[in-house]
């Protein structure tokens, strides 16, 4: 899966739910009915901050991801793109 | 009706465990939580799982379902697999779907198809929170009437082309795999196909009815290489619920979980309100409480004991030492309780054969522990279920398709890196052996038969 460029702009899904588990969290798209998770609590923070952030990158520093980490962090947001979960800010649906 | 279909993926970044580790630990809430809502039933089908027929009096009023309803949106559960019985034959049905629906609460229901008129499918396409999953057990009449009755197999078709005419995308055709119909999967693919839905393929369990054909029903030894390998050529495009992970054994692991998921992702809530560990398992060692109790569902849920000892960690005794136990994990529960195995033993479809070997050493099958209450109809007279006068041949068609060798399906996601992969197909797959809660507690009450 490709990672997200640091500097676009991103929201969940409006058609996801999600809810934290011990875990991370479980997202549930209910367009697609798939079902995903976050397997820890940063990436859980990265995707409730990006509705607000001005960039992919900024959510990610401001939920205390390490430099270092960051490409992880874009990659994983890359898969949530791939399936849905979230998407590009200001196109709404249009990614579904 | 079964769990859940829902395929799963993972979103890497680094995390120490699997997640099946995680969802052995147990959830906050059920991702596949089953609700029947009533145990009548037009139909009688000779495999019923909760063996259907007569409503129970005591059934949840509306305003209890709504209850429960609102409970399942504090719990953010995501949706509910509504089966039953039928349970468009409850007059509040739909009135409790838009209820769900309205509250955040996803609804797939299990239906034969009866209710499902043009009118009723139109509604159901512009619902976007609302999946049907339509039963066929025969992609021919006659294989499909014998088992479900006369008739369902018009009655389904006839539902499931309303739903296409509606503009009803991908909804499901759900198919118990039996002795009988495994010859006809392709088939089944087609009628799919031609239909617009999404096939789903679910594994016949020795639970009620099915309890009393699983002898000759549950598919021979051939036949389970034979859906394994149509399973591995067909990858994500077939849900299955997570059923049939016991044959991962066979090679490479089939799509989804590979985790019985019993009391971890997985529970039933029956039409009065009791809570089991699983729909497959209807049995008083499974029951975990009731939603009319003070505290809910969700409490049940987080705190019930039964569901604390599933959720701890497990030993799979005889399997342990298997070389396929990481994948099979002993396979189902269910199937091993009601078939009178031992619960930290093989599966009795092990694909080593050690179920059966198991089988044939078992006590006298009368001593096998019963589904707790039978609510099939006693109005006509049951239809013979064994025996020389029992269900009797089917006249099939064999064929095996030539192309089976299949792209290899990706493994989970093994590597917290490694990205999805991890389908989870229904939270309905098993593994464990409910150790403590199945065979402890049975030795103690000394009720149901074991190895010599
Ligand atoms: S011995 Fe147990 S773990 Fe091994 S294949 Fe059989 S059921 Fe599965
Ligand atoms: S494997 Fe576990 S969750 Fe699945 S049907 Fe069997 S007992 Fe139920």
């Amino acid at each position: 899966m490709a990672s997200i460029d640091p500097d676009s702009t991103w929201t969940l899904h409006p058609q996801v739910s999600v809810r934290p588990e011990p875990f991370g969290a479980l997202l549930y798209h209910f367009g697609t009915r798939r079902l995903s998770f976050l397997k820890d609590r940063t990436l859980l923070d990265v995707v409730e901050r990006l509705a607000d952030a001005p960039s992919a990158r900024a959510a990610c520093i401001d939920a205390g991801v390490a430099e270092t980490h960051l490409p992880t962090y874009l990659r994983a947001l890359g898969t949530l793109a791939e399936s849905r979960m979230i998407a590009p800010r200001d196109a709404g649906e249009r990614a579904a | 009706m079964t769990l859940t279909d829902a395929p799963v993926q993972a979103a890497p970044p680094p995390a120490p465990k699997r997640l099946v580790d995680h969802f052995e630990l147990g959830l906050d809430a059920p991702i596949c939580l089953t609700w029947e809502l009533t145990y009548a039933c037009n139909l009688s089908c000779v495999h019923c799982l909760s063996s259907s027929g007569r409503r129970d009096p005591r059934e949840l009023s509306t305003e209890e379902c709504k209850a429960v309803i609102d409970e399942l949106e504090r719990m953010q559960v995501f949706y509910v697999n509504i089966g039953g019985g039928e349970p468009t034959v409850r007059s509040d049905f739909w009135e409790l779907v838009d209820y769900a629906t309205a509250h955040h609460v996803g609804v797939k229901f299990s239906t034969n198809g009866v209710k499902i008129t043009p009118e009723v499918a139109e509604r159901l396409a512009a619902n976007d929170y609302v999946d049907v999953q339509v039963s066929l057990d025969g992609a021919t009449p006659d294989v499909n009437d014998h088992v479900r009755g006369p008739g369902s197999y018009d009655t389904a078709v006839r539902a499931m082309r309303n739903l296409r005419d509606a503009g009803m995308r991908n909804f499901k055709l759900s198919v118990v795999c039996t002795r009988q119909n495994i010859s006809q999967l392709d088939d089944f693919k087609a009628i799919a196909d031609e239909y617009g839905a999404q096939l789903r393929l679910t594994r016949l369990r020795p639970s009620g009815r099915g309890a009393d054909v699983w002898d000759e029903l549950h598919p021979t030894a051939d036949q389970q290489r034979e859906l394994y390998d149509w399973l591995v050529a067909h990858g994500e495009d077939v849900l299955t619920g997570d059923s049939f992970f016991h044959l991962s054994a066979y090679g490479q692991a089939l799509p989804g979980l590979n985790l019985c998921g019993a009391g971890r992702v997985v529970c039933l809530i029956d039409p009065i309100g009791d809570v089991y560990a699983c729909p497959f398992a209807i049995h008083d060692e499974f029951l975990a409480g009731n939603v009319r109790e003070v505290g809910g569902f969700q409490q049940v849920w987080r705190e019930s004991e039964l569901f604390g000892r599933l959720r701890s960690p497990q030993s799979g005794g005889a399997c342990s030492s298997c070389q396929f136990y990481d994948t099979c994990k002993g396979g189902c529960m269910a199937a091993k309780f009601f078939t009178g195995l031992p619960l930290d033993g093989p599966d009795p479809e092990c694909v080593q054969g050690y179920g059966e070997q198991a089988l044939e050493q078992r006590a006298a099958a009368a001593d096998l522990p019963k589904h707790s209450g039978d609510h099939s109809h006693r109005t006509s007279p049951p239809r013979p279920r064994t025996g020389p006068n029992g269900m009797g041949p089917v006249r099939l068609t064999l064929s095996r398709r030539e192309d089976l060798q299949a792209p290899p399906v990706s493994a989970c996601a093994e590597s917290p890196l490694a990205g999805f992969a991890a389908t989870l197909a229904q939270a309905q797959g098993n593994d464990f052996d409910t150790k403590q809660s199945g065979a402890d507690r049975r030795h103690e009450g000394g009720a149901p038969p074991r190895l010599a």
